[in-house]
């Protein structure tokens, strides 16, 4: 009779493994805490040095700032919000792609997920913290600004916040939005933590065992434990949704045309989505590559996610021509005035450069050669995080320097410490990303087994075995 | 040794299957106090264990609610409150803005925070209470005393029959895991 089961290479070709190599779990192991185990290598020092130092600029940039005020920014009447918003939104929106990855991909199953969860949760945190500086810092005090921001007792303003203020939605949106990321990372990391503890020695060994919190994975325990990451992913899925929902009412709910549209929520989350996912295709073709974890971070899982660019792509560009649309539709002539003069004003250069960068550049997905190309999707890549920059650019200054008065029209240019302070934010985020990936497993070990495990099981028992 | 002074008999094995049938083995045999120790969840073993489902959801939907009371009181109180609903030596008062012919309160706005906070608290019971439920963070355990034990978090598969089990005999469980081809036997101590 014929034998008319599948053999494991006919197998791969239509759903690639997500392990790759002939993994055991002894080899995932090795192969993740190696990373963490090994001398320092010389590369990592070069990096961490160059990193340090862009992040030193950063904090002399801001002590420049406090000392001699925001004026040193080139924020000025009319565009009074330029670069500072612009960098918030541009790094809260690549965090979103983390917690899209760790929670929403979880609730649906994907598994190629585990592969790049941990190092993009790790992103997630590293960009709220570059974007937190901003909030923090435009308030000119930062010391203070505990007091102004939260409900904190005290004799500084005797008052209280404005929680009617979408300002102050955003402070208790993007603080839930760091610590649950935080909370979510730290449980997935407890025991692969332990994993380190038990082949470390010494202090690392204390070090590892201390934060692990003798994690010894009893079956009662990882009951508990799979409960709680289940319902932190359902927890962080509407939270994720909500944050950059709640960045786009910063300007949605002012009366500015140009913001006060109600596309803004379902916009900036796919835009988020979208310069997130950018950002990580970014960093794991380059710490792949240097890491050599090409058999656990496979094509298939670069290859997924260029299908997720070129999905929100999409509906980024749909969005822009949604709003221009809506701007003549709606019979408003301001609303129009500044859709035309964002195309086709001063800041035209802008305008087309988002559009090239948001609409044009991902369409290449479409073919299975670009999707399937490191070097060309780390180019794509690096392109959407440039256009993407340029959306929250166009957004806020075009619809700021041209107002209802055209004797008050100016135009924005940014001044050394506006450019030298953001440059200096991507040095904070490299210097974090790189510690994670020296200290930490870049990738989530125990997770990498469990579906390494129904891998195997599939590959011995043929698909559909097990339903 | 004596009784006393061991925990259990850990048995090592080398796959997720082989766990399972050596737990269904050993529960067959009528051991009940049987923990598995393994490097990932392994699905099925919570049944053959006798494990009930996890009970921290109830513990996350009180947290969250309190989370939900405490923000729109949080909103209501702080902008619309009576001055005199706190004790004086609080000094808290309550400090009603009047912004843009706003009401001082009202459900629409405070959606936002209330949902954050609820979300903020949710998840701080959801983390500490896993954490609480696994009795963690405990340094010391008796499995770690077994040889194989740091290859829990690598690659084997840990079952221990443990000495508060009524029908626990040491011989006899050795002799058992024996039989089921573990890659390594071992009574811990306490």
């Amino acid at each position: 009779m014929a034998d008319f089961a599948l053999n494991p290479e006919m197998v791969d070709k239509v759903t690639p493994r997500l392990v790759k190599g002939n993994s055991t779990y002894k080899s995932v192991t090795d192969d993740v805490s190696r990373i963490v185990e090994t001398k320092t290598p010389r590369e990592w020092w070069i990096a961490f040095s160059l990193s340090v130092a862009v992040a030193l600029m950063m904090v002399g940039m801001l002590a420049y700032l406090v000392a001699f005020g925001i004026g040193t920014w080139g924020n000025n009447s009319p565009v009074g919000w330029a670069w500072d918003i612009t960098n918030f939104v541009w790094w809260i929106g690549i965090g979103h792609a983390g917690t899209l990855i760790s929670a929403i991909l979880f609730l649906f199953r994907q598994k190629w997920r585990t592969s790049i969860n941990r190092a993009a949760e790790a992103m997630t945190l590293f960009a709220v913290a570059a974007a937190a500086q901003y909030p923090l810092f435009h308030t000119g005090r930062p010391w203070r600004a505990i007091y102004w921001l939260f409900p904190v007792p005290n004799t500084d303003l005797n008052m209280w916040q404005n929680y009617r203020s979408p300002l102050e939605w955003d402070v208790f949106a993007v603080s839930t939005y760091g610590t649950v990321s935080l909370l979510f990372w730290y449980v997935g990391l407890i025991p692969d933590l332990a994993t380190l503890r038990d082949r470390a020695s010494g202090v690392r060994a204390y070090i590892y065992g201390i934060f692990s919190l003798g994690w010894r994975g009893a079956a009662r325990h990882w009951r508990h434990y799979e409960m709680a990451y289940m319902i932190l992913a359902g927890l962080s899925t509407p939270l994720v949704l909500s944050v950059h929902t709640i960045v786009s009412f910063d300007f949605a709910v002012s009366i500015l045309p140009g913001w006060h549209t109600t596309i803004f929520p379902p916009y900036f989350v796919a835009g988020a989505i979208f310069s997130g996912f950018a950002m990580v295709i970014t960093l794991m073709t380059v710490a792949r590559w240097a890491l050599k974890l090409e058999h656990l971070i496979t094509i298939k899982h670069l290859e997924n996610m260029c299908k997720v660019i070129l999905a929100t792509g999409m509906i980024v560009g749909y969005a822009y021509g949604t709003e221009f649309f809506i701007a003549w539709y709606s019979g408003n002539p301001y609303e129009l005035f500044t859709f035309v003069n964002r195309a086709f004003g001063p800041y035209w250069w802008a305008y087309w450069s988002m559009i090239s960068c948001n609409v044009l550049v991902p369409q290449i997905f479409w073919f299975k050669k670009c999707r399937t190309s490191v070097p060309i999707m780390f180019i794509a890549s690096i392109f959407i995080n440039i256009g993407m920059w340029f959306e929250r650019f166009v957004i806020i200054a075009t619809s700021l320097h041209r107002d209802y008065l055209p004797g008050s029209w100016g135009y924005f240019k940014p001044t050394m410490v506006d450019i030298c302070t953001f440059i200096g934010t991507m040095g904070l985020f490299m210097t974090l990303f790189l510690l994670f990936i020296r200290f930490l497993p870049v990738i989530a070990i125990s997770e990498v087994k469990g579906v390494l495990a129904q891998e195997d099981q599939v590959a011995k028992h043929g698909h559909g075995a097990h339903h | 040794m004596s009784q006393q002074q061991i925990h259990g008999v850990a048995a090592a094995f080398n796959s997720p299957e082989a766990l399972l049938h050596a737990a269904k083995e050993v529960r067959k045999q009528g051991f009940s106090k049987v923990e598995a120790y393994t490097p990932f969840p392994i699905h099925g073993i919570d049944d053959v264990l006798g494990i009930p489902p996890s009970r921290l959801g109830y513990f996350v939907i009180v947290g969250g609610l309190t989370g939900t009371t405490l923000a729109l009181l949080l909103q209501w109180w702080t902008g619309a409150g009576d001055p005199n609903s706190i004790p004086a030596w609080t000094a808290l008062v309550p400090y009603p803005l009047v912004i843009g012919g706003k009401p001082l309160f009202a459900f629409e706005p405070s959606i936002p925070i209330t949902f954050e906070l609820t979300v903020l608290l949710s998840a701080f019971t959801t983390v500490f209470g896993m954490i609480g439920l696994n009795k963690l963070p405990r340094f010391y355990h008796p499995v770690f005393n077994f040889k194989n034990s740091p290859r829990i978090t690598d690659d084997q598969f840990v079952l221990v029959i443990e000495n508060t089990d009524p029908k626990f005999d040491a011989h006899e469980a050795t002799r058992l895991f024996q039989n089921l081809h573990a890659d390594a036997v071992e009574m811990i101590e306490e």
